[in-house]
């Protein structure tokens, strides 16, 4: 293979079993890629020692023939994932030089399975974004630009980083998290593969918080088939997170061969909004055609308190998130202010100086919703839509197994072009979110592209933890999709 | 309900947060905007639904009531802004 940086997750995990390559080559090659590729602002810190070391390792385990399912393969780690003796910094200020002395279960299980580190990947400052635009170390740039136009577009957000990483072949694969669309969303606009699973179906423990009722991690990766691999490894039962949930994890690259024959497709009438593009809407009619003549029943159903997960979404994210957010205090870890008048000026300043804008617009939110008088009105009600919301999921999986709606409203946007106003930037995450609020797996497949020549994306939303059934449909749309589009390689003039 | 200067002031209080004095104002436009978009939620007759509190049909795990982790003192203080030996360090709060 030429470029071996070009190859799927699953080409290169049997290129180092039929020992083509080593696992040094192909660590190096990627090495190299990211250095090339730094105009792209994907990398917030790269390992490249640490890579090459642990690619060192897995060659002797594969020669031992000790190999792993993930044995050298080289991954993009979202600096949301504490990461032992690598500094984690969340896209903020406030974590300073933060080094976790302990490592998030979804890494350590990558490192169980053999996988290498390349290094962290930029994202919205705490995750808090749909843009990369919030990010403490600056923007991060879409591999992907519109026909004849050289204007630099956002990857998405809030795994913004790890969608330019995948798609600009930086990584083989990469972790993103996920609490209102931030794995599916940069999926969708960079052209690749995003799943978030079931809440509960990856450990928690050692992501730094966003909201807890919400986040969940998944992987985000060039083809459906990586998808699997990556879950079945990241996926796990951990007594350390308490909303891990007790199901055994199968093998999911398995359920891909099934097929969608007799599967029965919903398609939510309430996703028909006003005002999103013609080609996305004519994308999403055509995905349900192609699994129509793959042998899937497509069914239309009502999910009615659609046009309510936003608002109630941007009450309970932020409620949670300014909870989880009062560790950052400036005494334990991360950023202190200077001389300091008393504890409370500690507090106050080293908040104020380590969080960014929509972190801060974020924390007053959510401490407002909850206070004296106002919890009821808003908190509460929040919670009761959320309800609300599930029970319309559930009631339409009485009708159908998968459904597919589009990912996002439109494909990615430029630069700067939705700063300005905090609403317009929520909106991107109109499809994504309810899935979040019922804690069901989703996955954005990329669909085609726009006539500009972007990506876009189509979701499927499963059952809770069916993330098989959902596979298999995604298979069913990439296949038929047939996406061999890639993003000219400006960033290595 | 309408987000005034003195309202960010106080809930910036609440949430230990250092906004500086020009910012009340642009905020309190900022989070007037959210709150009126999200005031919708009024539409919906919400009476006797429950407050969803998991998504998953699953009781909290127990465990043993036993030491399982610990003994890091020297790790956890190397992330510390200010601290001496096993210490954190704050500006005096007692006279």
């Amino acid at each position: 293979m030429s470029d071996p940086t070009a190859m799927t997750l699953a080409e290169a995990r049997d290129a180092l079993k039929a020992k083509k390559m080593s696992s040094r080559e192909l660590t190096g090659a990627f090495v190299a890629a990211i250095a090339a590729g730094r105009g792209l602002n994907a990398f917030i810190t790269e390992t490249a020692e640490t890579a090459l070391a642990m690619a060192d390792a897995s060659d002797r385990r594969i020669a031992e023939g000790k190999a792993g399912a993930l044995e050298g393969l080289p991954l993009a780690i979202k600096d949301l994932f504490c990461t032992k003796g690598t500094r984690t910094t969340a896209a903020s200020k406030i974590l300073g030089n933060f080094v976790p002395p302990y490592e998030s279960t979804v890494t350590q299980n990558l490192w169980n399975a053999g996988a290498v580190m390349l290094g962290k990947t930029n994202l919205d400052e705490f995750a808090m974004g749909s843009s990369n635009e919030t990010s403490a170390f600056g923007p991060v740039f879409n591999p992907w630009r519109s026909k004849g136009s050289n204007q630099n577009l956002v990857p998405g957000g809030s795994s913004g980083g790890s969608s330019s990483a995948v798609a600009a072949d930086l990584c083989l694969a990469a972790t993103g998290t996920d609490t209102g669309g931030s794995i599916r969303q940069p999926a969708a606009v960079t052209g690749t593969v995003g799943l978030k699973p079931t809440y509960g179906r990856c450990s928690r423990f050692g992501i730094v918080a966003f909201a807890s009722s919400l986040d969940q991690a998944g992987p985000m990766t060039k083809t459906v088939r990586d998808a699997a691999i990556m879950l079945t490894s990241m996926a796990s039962i951990d007594p350390k997170d308490s909303t891990s949930v007790e199901t055994p994890v199968p093998d999911y690259e398995s359920f891909l061969t099934q097929g969608v024959k007799g599967l029965k497709v919903g398609i939510p009438k309430e996703y028909r909004i006003d005002g999103i593009p013609a080609d996305v809407v004519a994308m999403w009619d055509k995905a349900a055609d192609w699994l129509k003549s793959q042998g899937a029943e497509i069914v239309e159903v009502s999910l009615p308190h659609t046009k309510y997960a936003l608002p109630t979404y941007y009450i309970v994210a932020p409620a949670e998130a300014s909870s989880n957010l009062a560790r950052y205090d400036g005494v334990r870890f991360g950023h202190r202010a200077a001389s300091p008048r008393d504890i409370t000026d500690l507090y106050e300043r080293s908040r104020g100086e380590g969080f960014g804008a929509e972190v801060q617009r974020r924390i007053l939110i959510g401490t407002y919703v909850l206070s004296a008088g106002y919890y009821d009105a808003y908190y509460s009600r929040a919670q009761k839509l959320r309800t609300l919301i599930k029970r319309d999921f559930d009631q339409a999986f009485e009708k159908c197994d998968v459904l597919l709606t589009p990912s996002t409203p439109g494909p990615a946007f430029g630069v700067g072009a939705k700063t300005s106003d905090p609403l317009e930037m929520y909106l991107q995450d109109v499809f994504t979110v309810t899935v979040n609020l019922a804690g069901l797996p989703g996955i954005s497949v990329p669909g085609g592209l726009t006539e500009s020549g972007l990506p876009l994306g189509l979701q499927l939303i499963g059952k809770a933890f069916d993330e098989g059934t959902l596979l298999r449909a995604a298979q069913a749309v990439e296949t038929a999709a047939d996406f061999k589009a890639k993003p000219a390689k400006w960033w290595t003039a | 309900m309408s987000v005034d200067k003195d309202t960010v002031r106080r809930i910036a209080k609440l949430a230990r947060l250092a906004v500086p004095e020009e910012r009340l104002e642009p905020m309190a436009g900022e989070l007037n905007g959210i709150f009126k978009w999200v005031e919708m939620l009024g539409e919906v007759k919400v009476d006797g639904v429950p407050a969803l509190t998991s998504v998953v049909a699953q009781k909290l795990k127990w465990r043993k009531d036993e030491v399982t982790d610990g003994g890091n003192a020297d790790a956890l203080m190397t992330n510390a802004p200010g601290g001496e030996d096993h210490f954190f360090t704050v500006p005096k709060v007692v006279e």
